[in-house]
């Protein structure tokens, strides 16, 4: 039967499986022997492998792994060595930063120490991570962009766990790893600072977060739907303009005035996503550092508007004379 | 591919969709009512859920009270031995208490005998018997001194109790590193689905710091910028732990209380945190003055792991509901539960 087909249903192609060009001095050999699989090819490439690992990568994967397995055995110790429990309660479980009152001490291990450890072991990780995307890009003499969005990820990260945690005085400042814990720290920080969203870089963070999904959305649905007309072949169409530009083009100026071309749409789509870590980390930097309380900041400089009483006047009863304290 | 199967396919894919997002969404049935508590657009709401609400209504009926007793006759002191609270109370009166006394508490486990030895009544040989007086002490000290929480409505042993030796909240300070390591492992306290912050990650006993000891619960700063609060993100998650307890025990969300835009603030917040802000230091004052006091008089097995005495916190009374019973003032039908607030309670209160 006939059925339509662009380059997003490929026919898969099966042949020799392509192992990359040669590598020049100063490089390591890749990693495993390229192999086909015919599901991956219906998300990607069918061809997996080979992997270019290298000393940062071996190093990355080595200190994050460590780090994981601190982890994942502070929450095995923590209901008491028992598999069944580790998994039943994996959502919850955590290893939590320091108590507050060691500040930026070394704690004992049990008491923090641990979350110090997998902390480090996982910034070095990240970094020589960093370093291994840079040194591909620039190995394949592409731009290094992906690495600079990687940086920008890894900003919020370090602002998260190490800025303001120094900021502060406090490495109790930093966030538990754990899936729920962490949730309910990013719940009780808001708490303690009056109410993160009056902090207008959580809202730019914001903006730009949702921004990035809508780009994203618009940009994959304009892509597929102007592909009968060959406009997945976007570089092609960026030097030769073709009827699948001009009708998307035309798409976005009737429905909404404006249209971005094929070239800047990959801008805006990475400048959005590098600009939601990179405002929420100034967000956070200045929580607790620079403003304690985000509604009463709000409040003073007319950003939060003030809206009408509905409630019989109360007073605070901590000021009350003769309440029970 | 036919015109026709093409569409059929396409109603097809439309309806597992559909069906996905039902299924991914966690529905709720019926729908929750959301009742609006404040001024509009500001989030101010109460969710309800109609099924839910129906059963914590069912669990909230008081028990119909015993007729009055006649105040005439002999006192209860003069015709029984060792009454040491409500020896002013007629004869007549006295046992109608009693005898509701043992529906409230122990209508399963022997009635009367659940305190009494049946030999001798006026014996204190049972821990029951000196746990029950000094909860009758406690309840009138509630219903004369801590008007500002429970106002006319008061409390009696049911509120608590509801047929239970035991009532069904209580809690006991908790071991927080039960495995005895010292070298990994620690949960800091949290991080296990504890039902008394509602299966979340939180603090798992909010209550030894703020309903026995009186540590900060406030988090907030006064002013905009630092000025010296140092109150850190790890403490506000024990803050939020008690609070999240309070949503739960009362069946409201956070704003039946605090203002949605900031919940510090006083000037803007619904007149009912007044009210919970001296049910915490009620709660906190019988735990201190009537409950680690008993200590000695439980027996182990009515302890906890720490051998602590056992303690209430805000669901003992309310299980669910926003006022214990849903504000049935059970306790105007039991005058000598509320004793004139100059009588003995402001010895034990003096603490």
């Amino acid at each position: 039967m006939a059925d339509y087909y662009n380059l997003f249903t490929t026919v898969q192609a099966r042949g020799p499986v392509h192992h990359g060009t040669e590598l020049g001095p100063g490089n390591s050999p890749r990693f495993g022997h390229p192999v086909l699989f015919w599901l991956l090819g219906k998300i990607g490439n069918a061809q997996l492998g080979p992997i270019y690992l290298g000393g940062f990568g071996v190093l990355s994967l080595v200190c994050g792994m460590v780090a994981f397995n601190i982890i994942g055995l502070n929450m095995l110790a923590s209901v008491n060595w028992d598999p069944v429990q580790l998994v039943r309660q994996l959502f919850w479980l955590a290893l939590e930063p320091p108590p507050p009152e060691y500040g930026l001490s070394m704690p004992p291990l049990n008491q923090g120490g641990w979350f110090l450890i997998v902390g480090l072991l996982l910034s070095i990780s990240v970094l020589a991570w960093w370093v291994r995307m840079y040194r591909r890009a620039i190995a394949l003499g592409m731009g290094t962009h992906v690495a600079w969005a990687f940086a920008a990820a890894l900003w919020l990260f370090f602002v998260l766990g190490f800025f303001r945690p120094i900021l502060m005085g406090s490495w109790g400042e930093a966030v538990p790893y754990g899936i729920f814990p962490h949730l309910d720290w990013t719940a009780a920080l808001s708490i303690r600072y009056g109410n993160l969203f009056y902090n207008p870089f959580h809202a730019l963070s914001i903006v730009f977060l949702y921004g990035s999904v809508l780009l994203f959305a618009m940009h994959g649905a304009t892509i597929l739907a102007v592909t009968r007309y060959g406009g997945e072949r976007e570089i092609e169409q960026i030097v030769d303009r073709g009827t699948a530009s001009e009708r998307a083009a035309l798409f976005w100026r009737w429905t909404m005035g404006f249209n971005a071309s094929m070239e800047s749409i990959h801008r805006w789509a990475w400048w959005f996503a590098v600009l939601c870590p990179l405002t929420g980390g100034i967000g956070i930097l200045l929580t607790g550092t620079v403003v304690d309380n985000w509604y009463l900041w709000a409040i003073k400089h007319g950003v939060a508007p003030p809206y009408p009483n509905v409630f019989p006047a109360v007073i605070d009863p901590a000021l009350t004379l003769g309440a029970k304290p | 591919m036919t015109h026709a199967s093409k569409w059929t396919n396409r109603l097809w894919q439309c309806v597992a969709a559909i069906g996905a997002v039902l299924v991914l969404s966690g529905c709720e049935l019926p729908v929750p009512n959301s009742v609006q508590h404040g001024y509009r657009g500001t989030g101010m709401v109460q969710v309800y859920n109609t099924r839910l609400l129906a059963a914590t209504v069912d669990a909230n009926v008081p028990p119909v009270a015993i007729p009055q007793a006649p105040g005439e006759g002999p006192k209860a002191s003069q015709t029984y031995k060792n009454v040491q609270v409500l020896g002013n109370l007629s004869t007549a009166q006295f046992n109608r208490l009693m005898v509701s006394m043992s529906a409230w508490v122990s209508p399963n486990n022997g009635g009367c005998v659940y305190c009494h030895n049946p030999a001798n009544f006026a014996d204190d040989e049972k821990y029951t018997k000196v746990v029950a007086r000094r909860m009758l002490q406690m309840t009138q000290y509630i219903n004369s001194e801590w008007k500002p929480h429970v106002a006319e409505t008061g409390v009696t042993c049911y509120t608590c109790h509801r047929g239970q030796p035991v009532p069904s909240a209580i809690w006991f300070t908790k071991d927080h590193q039960p495995q005895g390591s010292n070298f990994l492992g620690d949960k800091a306290g949290q991080n296990e689905p504890a039902a008394v912050v509602n299966l979340s990650s939180l603090p798992s006993d909010p209550f030894t710091p703020f309903l026995l000891e009186a540590k900060d619960i406030r988090m907030n700063g006064p002013t905009p910028l630092p000025s010296g609060n140092r109150h850190s993100t790890k403490q506000t998650e024990w803050t939020y732990g008690l609070m999240t307890h309070m949503s739960t025990s009362l069946g409201v969300n956070c704003t039946y209380c605090h203002n949605s835009r900031s919940f510090q603030s006083w000037e803007d917040a619904p007149p009912q945190r007044v009210t919970a802000w001296h049910g915490i230091r009620m709660a906190r004052d019988l735990n201190v003055n009537y409950m680690e006091p008993l200590t000695p008089v439980f027996p182990d097995n009515r302890k906890g792991e720490l051998g602590d005495a056992p303690k209430l916190n805000c669901n003992t009374c309310h299980q669910g509901a926003y006022k214990p019973l849903f504000g049935a003032p059970m306790a105007k039908d039991f005058p000598e539960l509320t004793p004139p607030p100059s009588a003995k309670p402001a010895q034990v209160a003096s603490k």
